[in-house]
């Protein structure tokens, strides 16, 4: 009689520990970040990329508008990649493209700019890196697609075809 | 006169050095406990990432705003998830992890009882 309740008893305790790692194999330990989507914009002050004169976002994300807020910098090789992107895309008129020069070189990002053109309707300049966790961010590139002053998309990384067939039907 | 105000300047000196000590002590725990998200299995104190050491910017900045631990926590798991923090905070999806080890202490503690003590007896 003992040993069979020894038995029962290990064989569930077995039985349990069994369950819980085979469950736990099947979750990647990779980190995937969780994209948190309508949220509300943080508001933050900021440099501008130009005049280095201290700006509020509130003035530059205004209502009833689409904006795309992309994190750049002239260091990162796959915003070289998604620029051309960008710059199609600000041919659009119902979106406004937002930069976030992130932690980069002034002299640098002005030429970036001028080599491959520029697609923003306005810069701020993020030295710290500081304004970028403010969103949530990670590094570079990350975009995000605002209206109302809620982000209802982000893009980690570069935007490619995909995504920017997917910006362009949320615009319409 | 004139060493009672070397004294006193020394003294001002020495605590200053000890609340920035102290802020600094605070800092690296808090860097310590938050997982920098693009290098896996590294802290943001001991990351050299852009991200870890805009964090490490950040987590000072916070505690010059006068923030406390907490809240430094709350509002990095705002945006970036529970999964930030070294140290899980208790709550209902973490309470089993939690409770674990004190269950399995608890019941080795019963058998180790059951076999040598009792049986002793």
């Amino acid at each position: 009689m003992k040993i069979k309740i020894y038995f029962l008893f290990y064989t569930i305790a077995f039985l349990i520990i069994f369950f819980i790692f085979y469950k736990g194999l099947q979750n990647p330990n990779n980190y995937k970040p969780t994209i948190k989507i309508k949220k509300n914009i943080p508001s933050f002050k900021a440099e501008m990329f130009d005049s280095r004169i201290n700006i509020n976002s509130e003035e530059i994300f205004k209502g009833n508008q689409f904006y795309l807020m992309n994190i750049w910098a002239s260091w990162c090789v796959p915003c070289r990649k998604e620029h051309t992107f960008l710059v199609n895309l600000s041919k659009k008129k119902n979106i406004k493209i937002i930069g976030l020069n992130y932690k980069d070189n002034n002299e640098h990002a002005k030429n970036f700019l001028k080599e491959l053109g520029n697609p923003y309707n306005f810069i701020f300049l993020d030295k710290d890196g500081i304004i970028a966790i403010e969103w949530g961010a990670f590094g570079v590139p990350e975009t995000f697609l605002i209206h109302n002053n809620k982000i209802i998309k982000k893009i980690i990384g570069p935007i490619n075809e995909e995504s920017l067939l997917e910006i362009e039907r949320l615009i319409q | 006169m004139k060493l009672f105000n070397y004294l006193l300047v020394t003294l001002l000196v020495l605590n200053f050095n000890l609340l920035n000590a102290q802020d600094l002590d605070l800092q690296k725990k808090i860097t310590k406990n938050l997982r920098c998200l693009i290098c896996q299995g590294q802290s943001v104190y001991d990351s050299d990432s852009e991200f870890a050491n805009s964090l490490k910017i950040l987590t000072k900045q916070k505690l010059n705003e006068g923030l406390n631990e907490k809240q430094i926590y709350s509002y990095l798991k705002d945006r970036y998830g529970e999964w930030i923090l070294y140290d899980p905070e208790f709550n209902k999806n973490t309470y089993f992890l939690w409770l674990l080890p004190v269950l399995m202490f608890i019941i080795g503690g019963a058998i180790i009882f059951k076999l040598f003590i009792i049986r002793k007896n």
